[in-house]
């Protein structure tokens, strides 16, 4: 009896919010121009997905020229046309093309749209209690400048000259010399994208902060939003010197400035006609000021997703959680001071690398600590592996290898071997393939429910899962054993004309069978999520049985999310708990008794 | 409504006499930099007169003297990662191996 | 849909969704701006010679600029206050003439920038002429995009006076947070381009 007193007080206390009549919208401003972020998610993650399947078909490429240098590609060849594979044959113009838009397209087309603007877009303001993002028009044009920067990268391959060949790094002055417009158009599109980021971390900052229900203390915040709110603050602060970067570089090649072009440059022969003066080393700086808080913004939201699906699969609260905030807050903050050990085999002094390999050392800390009590929450937990499960449990020792792969790379006596050679490829690759993305895919079966009001099949998720983390493997553990045997990174023959490199060329071919093999994994999944959109089993608000607000939600919610602002009374994690009927408390359940 | 209207009075006089500070201040600085100081006091000098007008202007008219705690933050979090975009590539170009 | 604190302080940060939205706003702006100073040392401490403002620059017009970035940053104010106040002609005429000084200020730029073409002066030139073009070029866009958002509460924007005072009176004040952030901005390119 007082339970059912106990929720009409909380009804009383929270009025109905005023949903305005969704029949009054067109379909152009309900689906396409629309300003609910659940609908904005989906619209960033259904393209991140795209451009993640699209820089995946462009290493399936590489990966050819790469097994059997020189050999014509098959069927793909002859469509490629003279300009980029005479003969079938790639250009190592073109090779260079695949592999700087193979970065550029996972890292900032990809996985930063799917995790930050689907994930945190779709989830952060159920989990928080909101009925929408803070600012959701601003939401809108965020999405939209995302989709023109894509659009920008995607007809750069078309440009005369072919896309940006310089690697996703840019360097100048490389980058001052490639072909005009494929160029010119990824500073564009850079500017479209970073534009579009800084606009989203306004967006989750101010809604973290000031639309949470009542209740939802900051210490009460699922860790996912904590992950989340980091993120933007680190998209929002660091972004902008890589803005400013692409300005200068744009200014480099359309007004002729030398912001990074150093004086007496000769390219074939000739002596370049510009004022000099500038430094090469000024880009690596404000590009790697970006770049380094960037891997955290690739990490943070899958050590989100993760947590969120070990609490829920383990029935029981994450271990640390306390101290898991204070570490994802503490990484967010050492992420802006170690850049420069993307520079250490620049000439660079042995006082500020010490500096920079003091911070680098330091920042891996948090990182363990995270992913240590992660691994703690497992203990003792009754786990149901369920496909999320799975990919979130698979993501721990896979982030383990990527992250401990780091540190010889992070200390420049070690970094000067490793530096620039498949090794650091490897690493990279761990932390962000089997890493990230298999906690974004852990991320789509959990919440799919959700946003669907449907299951996904746990049969092809299993079947999508298990040669997924063979393949990957496969194709990333022997980039550490070649880098270790100096082979260099970005070579068109794959190391093939290098006598260091013999011994362990052989495994050209065997990682190219895996990343294959990786995308005939994927099949399953491709079918899964569009067949599961109309014929996937049915469920409730809550067939997970979780405890964090968005499964207080109708399954999909609706404009507004909930009936009635929730109100907050324990903590997100909830689990297990003695005398509880259903055997966990939901965050937004008033007491028992 | 009448003490708001009078708070709005006593903001104007402050604005009022920010403004002239800051003119002359402007002053001050280009007259100081015909004096042709060498390059380290002409820089010092130049950057804390710009500094005293710019907390003028962020005090004042941003209202940042009476502003919330969780604006601080933030901004004080901006200027920690500002100083260290301005003096960290400027100290790895100063040790440099071999000078 | 009316979003909560989006006219009305949230009680425990004590500040509306635009308030913390706009200065957030403005710590990235601060961040891009920061990367154009940095720019500047580097290629300073890089460079064999490095003229003093005053040789290729025009201090006195410069001057007069930052005087009249100043003036309009007063009356930017005074149009917030005017709001506060409830007084929509003053505000009007504060807004106006905020417009018009920074339509000033940028004539100004345009008449500096005339010179140097005409003395083949050019971003290419050197290291120097190209932070200065740049650095203040991308000021002048601000500056312009300033003028476009306070045009816009001067003009059609003035409809949600009538609906929501207090709402609109907090919007100017945001649009004034960017314009004294534009002129904060100047206070510190001045010196370090013209005068050291």
């Amino acid at each position: 009896m007082a339970e059912v007193r106990d929720r009409e007080v909380a009804a009383a206390r929270a009025p109905a919010l005023h949903v305005p009549h969704e029949e009054a919208l067109g379909f152009w401003r309900k689906y396409v121009f629309s300003t609910d972020h659940k609908v904005i998610g989906i619209q960033y993650a259904v393209t991140g997905l795209l451009f993640l399947l699209f820089g995946f078909s462009l290493m399936m490429l590489m990966r050819w020229q790469l097994a059997y240098p020189e050999q014509p590609l098959p069927w793909i060849g002859r469509l490629l046309g003279d300009s980029r594979a005479p003969g079938g044959v790639m250009l190592p113009e073109f090779y260079n093309q695949l592999g700087a838009m193979h970065g550029t397209i996972m890292v900032f087309l990809g996985v930063v749209p799917l995790a930050v603007g689907g994930f945190g877009n779709f989830v952060l303001p159920l989990q928080i209690g909101a009925p929408d993002m803070a600012f959701p028009k601003v939401n809108m044009a965020s999405y939209w400048c995302y989709f023109l920067g894509g659009v920008t990268m995607f007809v750069s391959f078309f440009a005369p000259g072919g896309a940006a060949q310089a690697g996703w790094t840019s360097y100048p002055p490389l980058a001052a010399i490639t072909p005009f417009w494929g160029q010119v158009l990824w500073l564009v599109g850079m500017v479209f994208l970073i534009t579009s980021s800084l606009l989203g971390s306004i967006n989750f900052i101010t809604t973290t902060i000031q639309l949470r229900a009542e209740g939802m203390t900051f210490f009460r915040l699922p860790f996912f939003v904590w992950a989340q709110f980091v993120t933007a603050f680190l998209l929002l602060l660091a972004f902008p010197p890589l803005e400013a970067a692409a300005v200068l570089q744009l200014m480099d090649r359309i007004a002729g400035t030398s912001f990074f072009m150093p004086s007496g440059l000769v390219v074939s022969g000739q002596p370049l006609e510009i004022s000099g003066g500038g430094s090469p080393l000024l880009w690596q700086h404000l590009f790697w000021f970006l770049a380094h808080p960037e891997v955290y913004v690739l990490i943070l939201p899958a050590m989100g997703i993760v947590a969120e699906v070990i609490a829920n699969n383990t029935r029981k609260p994450l271990w640390g959680y306390r101290t898991m905030v204070y570490s994802v807050v503490f990484l967010g903050f050492m992420s802006f001071i170690v850049w420069a050990h993307h520079m250490f085999l620049t000439g660079m002094g042995t006082t500020i690398a010490g500096f920079f390999q003091t911070t680098t050392m330091i920042i891996s800390v948090p990182s363990v600590i995270i992913l240590t009590a992660l691994f703690l929450s497992l203990w003792g937990g009754s786990i149901r592996f369920t496909t999320p499960m799975l990919f979130a449990l698979a993501f721990l020792p896979m982030f383990g290898i990527g992250g401990l792969t780091g540190l010889p790379l992070g200390l420049s006596a070690t970094d000067i071997h490793l530096h620039d050679t498949y090794y650091v490829i490897g690493h990279f690759h761990y932390v962000v393939a089997p890493g990230t993305i298999f906690a974004l895919f852990a991320g789509i079966y959990h919440w799919f429910p959700k946003a669907t009001g449907r299951k996904m099949s746990e049969f092809l998720g299993k079947l999508h899962f298990w040669p997924s983390l063979v393949f990957m493997n496969m194709v990333f553990f022997p980039m550490l054993i070649q880098g270790l045997a100096g082979v260099s990174r970005r070579l068109y023959d794959g190391g093939a004309m290098y006598t260091h490199a013999q011994e362990v060329l052989y495994w050209n071919k065997i990682m190219s069978f895996g990343a294959w093999g990786l995308a005939v994994a994927q099949l399953p999944f491709v079918v899964n999520f569009f067949r599961s959109i109309r014929g996937g089993e049915p469920v409730s608000r809550n067939p997970w049985e979780a405890t964090t607000l968005e499964w207080a939600a109708p399954s999909p919610p609706p404009h507004g999310n909930f009936e009635r602002p929730p109100v907050v009374y324990r903590g997100p994690y909830e689990y297990s708990v003695p005398g509880s009927a259903a055997g966990y408390l939901p965050q937004h359940v008033a007491a028992e008794h | 409504m009448d003490e708001h209207a009078l708070d709005i009075k006593k903001h104007v006089r402050i604005y009022i006499t920010v403004f002239v500070a800051l003119l002359a201040l402007t002053l001050i600085t280009v007259a100081v930099s015909y004096l042709h100081l060498p390059k380290v006091p002409a820089i010092a000098l130049a950057l804390l007169i710009a500094t005293v007008k710019g907390s003028l202007v962020a005090c004042y008219f941003m209202h940042l003297i009476s502003e919330r705690k969780l604006i601080f933050i933030v901004l004080i979090f901006t200027g920690i990662f500002f100083t260290g975009l301005l003096l960290l590539p400027y100290f790895t170009e100063m040790d440099v191996v071999g000078r | 849909m009316q979003l909560p604190y989006a006219a009305t302080a949230r009680p425990d940060t004590g500040v509306t969704n635009g308030k913390l939205g706009t200065w957030l706003f403005l710590a990235s702006e601060v961040m891009l701006f920061g990367a154009l100073f940095a720019t500047y040392i580097i290629l300073r401490v890089g460079a064999t010679h490095w003229p003093h403002g005053a040789e290729l620059l025009n201090v006195p017009l410069a001057t007069i600029n930052t005087a009249v970035l100043i003036t309009s940053s007063v009356t930017m104010v005074m149009a917030w206050a005017s709001c506060a106040q409830r007084s929509l002609g003053r505000f009007r005429l504060y807004m106006g003439l905020t417009i018009l000084l920074g339509a000033v200020f940028l004539v100004i730029k345009y008449f500096e920038y005339a010179a140097k073409i005409h003395h083949h002066l050019y971003p290419r030139t050197n290291t120097f002429l190209a932070i200065y073009f740049t650095l203040t070029g991308l000021h002048a866009f601000h500056v312009f995009g300033g003028m476009v958002l306070n045009a816009y509460f001067w003009g059609p924007g003035v409809r949600l006076w009538r609906e929501n005072p207090e709402w609109f009176t907090h919007r100017v004040e945001h649009a004034g947070l960017f314009w004294h952030f534009v002129d904060l901005v100047w206070i510190f390119l001045f010196p370090t381009l013209y005068l050291l």
